[in-house]
C-alpha cells in the first residue's frame, strides 16, 4: 500500500471540505466537490497491490462520475436558475469553516480512540470520512440553496465512500459497483427534481418550500 | 434460481413497458407482470427451495414470512392501476409504470437479500425508483414533497450504508473475513469487535428506520405519502416499509448472535413506543386525510417495532402483523384516493359530506378507518392483541400502558378525520364537478378486496401462515 500518497491525497479532500464549507460562490463549491470526487477516485489504485482491470474501471467511473458528470449537470442547474451566491445562510461562512475546522481536528482525534486493525491506524482514512460526513452535514443544515445542499449530500456520501474504503480488499467489487451505480444515479435523480423546482416555484431557495407543514 | 425470476421478471417488465409505443395500452404491464410474480411468489411460499448458506440472494424462511404479502397488495394495486391511468389520461404514463414495476422487482430483491451490501443497493433502488411515483401530480406541492424525501431519505439510507461498513469492520476488527452475508456475520458471532458493532447498530437503526418511518426520522412520510397518488401510497406504506422493517430484522439478529440481543432489543423497544406515541400525537392534530394515513403508518411501523423487541413471540406476532397492516394500509390510500379524486382536497377544510359525493369510496374508508385501528374481526386487532400478550408476558407493564394509550389516542385522531369528512352536508372544492369521478368496479373492488382480505386474516388465519411466521422466527432468532 503506498500509504504516504494515500495520505496526501486524504489531506487534500479535507482541504477541500474547508474549501467548500468557506465559499460563498455555489459555482466554487461545485468546483470543490468535483475536485474531492477525483481525488476520491484516484484512491482504489494506491490501495490495491496489484493491477486488476475490476479496480481500475470502478476507479475510472469513480473519476468520470464523482469528478465530471456529477458537476457538469449541477453547474448546468445552476446556469439555468442563475444562482452565483448562497444568500444569508442559517450556518454563515465563518462559523460553519470554524466548526468545520474543529470537526476536523475532532475527527483526528476520534479516530485515536476508536479501535482499528494495526494496518490502519497511521492512516488518515477515518479522520477524513468523519470529517467529509461532518462537512456534508453542516451544507445540508447550513444552507438554503438546493444546489448547495447538494453539495453537501456528495461531500457526505463521500466520507462514506472513505470509510468503505477501509474494506476494499473484502467488498466484492460488483457490491462496490452496485453502491457507485445507485449514488450516480440518486445524483442524477436529485439533478433532475432541482430542476423541477426550479420550474415550478421559479426559485431554487429550499426556505420557499413550506406548503406541507403541520 | 427460480427465486431470482421474482427480480428479474419485474425488471424485464419494466425495461420493455419503457421502451413500449403505445400510452394507452402500457398499464396493461402492471398487472400482466404483477400476476406471474404472485403466482411464483406463492408456488414458492408453499414449495420453498433450498437455500445455501453464502447466497446473495435467496427466498429463505424470512422473505417466504413477507413476500408473497407485499408481492399479493401489488398485484392488487397494479388492477387498480389500469383504471386510475386512464381516468389521468392526460398524463404519460411510460416513467410511471416502468418505475413501479421496477419497485416490486427491487422490492424482492431487498426481502430476499442475504448480504448487507446488496440489501443496500436494492434498498436504495427502491427509494430512488420511487421519486418519479411521487410527483407524477407534477403540482408544485408534490415537487416539495418529492425534494423533502430526496434529501431526508437520501440521508437515511447513507447513513445505513455507512452503518453496514461498519458491520464489515466490526468483522475484520474480530479478526473475521468481512464476509457482509448475515450467516457468515451471525456465525462469527460473539467475537465481532464490539465498538464497531454497537456504532453500526445505532446507524442502521437511524438509517433504515428512516426508511420506515419511525419517529423522530418520520417527517418526509406525511409529504410523501400526502402528495402520492394513492396507489403508490399503498405500495409505500405496506411494501417499501416492509423491506426497511425485514432488514432491521436481519441485523437485530446478527446483534442477537454477537450477543448484543437485549441492548438491540431495548433500542428497538422505546424508538417503537416514541413513534407510537408522536403519531398518536399527531394525528390528534391533522386535518388531512392522505396525511393522516402517513401518520397511521408512522403508528404501525412503531408497533413492529415494538413487537421486534419482544423475543420470538413478537417477532412472530410483528410478522403477522406485517401482514394485516400492508393488507388495511393498501385498502385506506386505494379509498382515500378516490376520495381525494372526487373531492379535489383531501383537507378537512375543504371537504365534507363525502357519503353523498362518493358513496361507495366513503364507505370502504370509514371500514378500513375501523380495521386500521383494530376492531374485531379485521386482522390488526388480532395481530395487536399478539403483541400485547407478547409484552404482558415478557413483564413490560408500562410498555403495555403506554402502547394502549398511544392505540386509543390514535383511533380519536383517525375517527375525528374520517367522520368528519365522511358525514355532513356535502362540500367540495372542485365547486361543480369538473370531470365527475365515477367510481366504477376497477377503482372500488381492489380497496374491498383488500379489506376483505383484511378481515379474513383475522377470522380464519390459515394455519400454513402460522408455521411461515414460526419457520421465520426460528431462522431469526436461531444461535449458530
Amino acid at each position: 500500500m503506498n500509504a504516504s500518497g494515500l495520505n496526501l491525497l486524504i489531506a487534500v479532500a479535507m482541504g477541500l471540505n474547508l474549501l467548500a464549507l468557506g465559499s460563498g460562490r455555489v459555482s466554487s463549491l461545485i468546483r470543490a466537490v468535483s475536485f474531492q470526487g477525483m481525488a476520491l477516485g484516484a484512491m482504489p489504485f494506491l490501495l490495491s497491490h496489484e493491477f486488476s482491470p475490476w479496480v481500475t474501471l470502478v476507479a475510472v467511473a469513480t473519476i468520470v462520475g464523482k469528478g465530471w458528470v456529477i458537476p457538469l449537470l449541477l453547474g448546468r442547474a445552476m446556469r439555468a436558475a442563475n444562482i452565483e451566491r448562497e444568500t444569508d445562510p442559517l450556518i454563515g461562512f465563518v462559523p460553519s469553516l470554524l466548526l468545520g475546522a474543529g470537526g476536523t481536528i475532532a475527527a483526528v482525534g476520534l479516530a485515536r480512540i476508536l479501535p482499528l486493525r494495526p494496518e490502519h491506524a497511521g492512516s488518515l482514512l477515518v479522520p477524513g470520512a468523519l470529517a467529509s460526513m461532518l462537512t456534508g452535514f453542516i451544507l445540508l443544515i447550513g444552507r438554503n440553496k438546493a444546489l448547495s445542499q447538494v453539495c453537501g449530500y456528495l461531500i457526505l456520501e463521500n466520507g462514506i465512500y472513505l470509510f468503505g474504503l477501509l474494506l476494499i480488499h473484502t467488498t466484492p467489487l460488483l457490491v462496490e459497483a452496485g453502491i457507485l451505480l445507485d449514488v450516480t444515479v440518486g445524483v442524477f435523480v436529485i439533478g433532475i427534481i432541482v430542476d423541477r423546482i426550479q420550474r415550478a416555484f421559479d426559485t431554487l431557495d429550499t426556505r420557499k418550500l413550506t406548503v406541507l407543514r403541520e | 434460481m427460480i427465486p431470482l425470476l421474482l427480480i428479474l421478471l419485474p425488471l424485464a417488465g419494466a425495461t420493455l413497458a419503457a421502451i413500449w409505443p403505445s400510452d394507452r395500452m402500457r398499464p396493461w404491464f402492471l398487472p400482466a407482470i404483477a400476476a406471474p410474480h404472485t403466482v411464483l411468489a406463492w408456488v414458492l411460499m408453499v414449495h420453498p427451495p433450498e437455500v445455501t448458506d453464502g447466497e446473495w440472494f435467496g427466498f429463505d424462511a424470512v422473505a417466504r414470512a413477507v413476500l408473497p404479502v407485499v408481492s399479493l397488495l401489488f398485484l392488487i394495486c397494479s388492477a387498480y392501476g389500469v383504471p386510475y391511468l386512464r381516468v389521468r389520461g392526460e398524463r404519460p404514463n411510460r416513467v410511471f409504470v416502468s418505475t413501479l414495476l421496477a419497485v416490486i422487482g427491487l422490492m424482492s430483491a431487498g426481502l430476499m437479500a442475504r448480504h448487507l451490501g446488496v440489501l443496500w443497493i436494492a434498498t436504495e433502488g427502491v427509494t430512488l425508483a420511487a421519486v418519479p411515483l411521487l410527483h407524477f401530480n407534477r403540482t408544485p406541492r408534490a415537487f416539495e414533497a418529492t425534494w423533502k424525501y430526496l434529501l431526508v431519505g437520501g440521508t437515511g439510507i447513507a447513513l445505513s450504508l455507512l452503518g453496514s461498513f461498519c458491520l464489515g469492520y466490526a468483522s475484520l476488527q474480530g479478526n473475521g473475513s468481512g464476509d457482509l452475508t448475515f450467516h457468515a456475520l451471525a456465525h462469527q458471532g460473539a467475537t465481532l469487535s464490539r465498538p464497531w458493532l454497537l456504532i453500526a447498530w445505532v446507524l442502521l437503526l437511524v438509517g433504515y428506520g428512516t426508511k420506515m418511518g419511525l419517529a423522530p426520522m418520520h417527517t418526509w412520510k406525511p409529504d410523501a405519502y400526502g402528495e402520492a397518488p394513492g396507489l403508490v401510497g399503498a405500495i409505500l406504506a405496506g411494501g417499501v416499509t416492509t423491506v426497511a422493517f425485514v432488514a432491521l430484522l436481519r441485523v437485530r439478529s446478527v446483534l442477537g448472535a454477537a450477543g448484543e440481543g437485549p441492548m438491540a432489543d431495548l433500542t428497538l423497544l422505546c424508538i417503537g413506543l416514541f413513534s407510537v406515541v408522536v403519531a398518536s400525537l399527531f394525528l390528534l392534530g391533522t386535518r388531512d386525510f392522505k396525511r393522516m394515513l402517513a401518520y397511521s403508518s408512522v403508528e404501525h411501523m412503531g408497533i413492529l417495532s415494538v413487537g421486534a423487541a419482544l423475543g420470538a413471540p413478537g417477532i412472530g406476532a410483528a410478522l403477522f402483523h406485517v401482514w394485516t397492516n400492508s393488507l388495511t394500509k393498501g385498502s385506506l390510500f386505494l379509498s382515500a384516493g378516490n376520495l381525494r379524486r372526487s373531492a379535489g382536497s383531501a383537507s378537512m377544510d375543504d371537504v365534507r359530506g363525502l357519503a353523498r359525493i362518493a358513496p361507495r369510496s366513503t364507505r370502504l374508508f370509514v371500514a378500513g378507518l375501523f380495521a386500521v385501528t383494530a376492531c374485531p374481526p379485521f386482522g390488526i386487532f388480532f395481530s395487536e392483541l399478539r403483541i400485547l400478550r407478547a409484552a404482558f408476558d415478557g413483564g413490560h407493564t408500562v410498555v403495555t400502558a403506554v402502547f394502549l394509550l398511544g392505540l386509543l389516542f390514535a383511533f380519536f385522531g383517525l375517527a375525528r378525520v374520517v367522520l368528519g369528512v365522511a358525514y355532513g352536508p356535502p362540500r367540495s372544492r372542485a365547486a361543480t364537478p369538473r370531470v365527475h369521478f365515477s367510481e366504477t368496479a376497477g377503482v372500488i373492488l381492489p380497496s374491498l378486496l383488500l379489506l376483505a382480505l383484511s378481515a379474513w386474516m383475522g377470522l380464519y388465519p390459515p394455519a400454513l401462515l402460522e408455521s411461515l411466521w414460526s419457520a421465520a422466527v426460528a431462522q431469526l432468532v436461531a444461535l449458530p
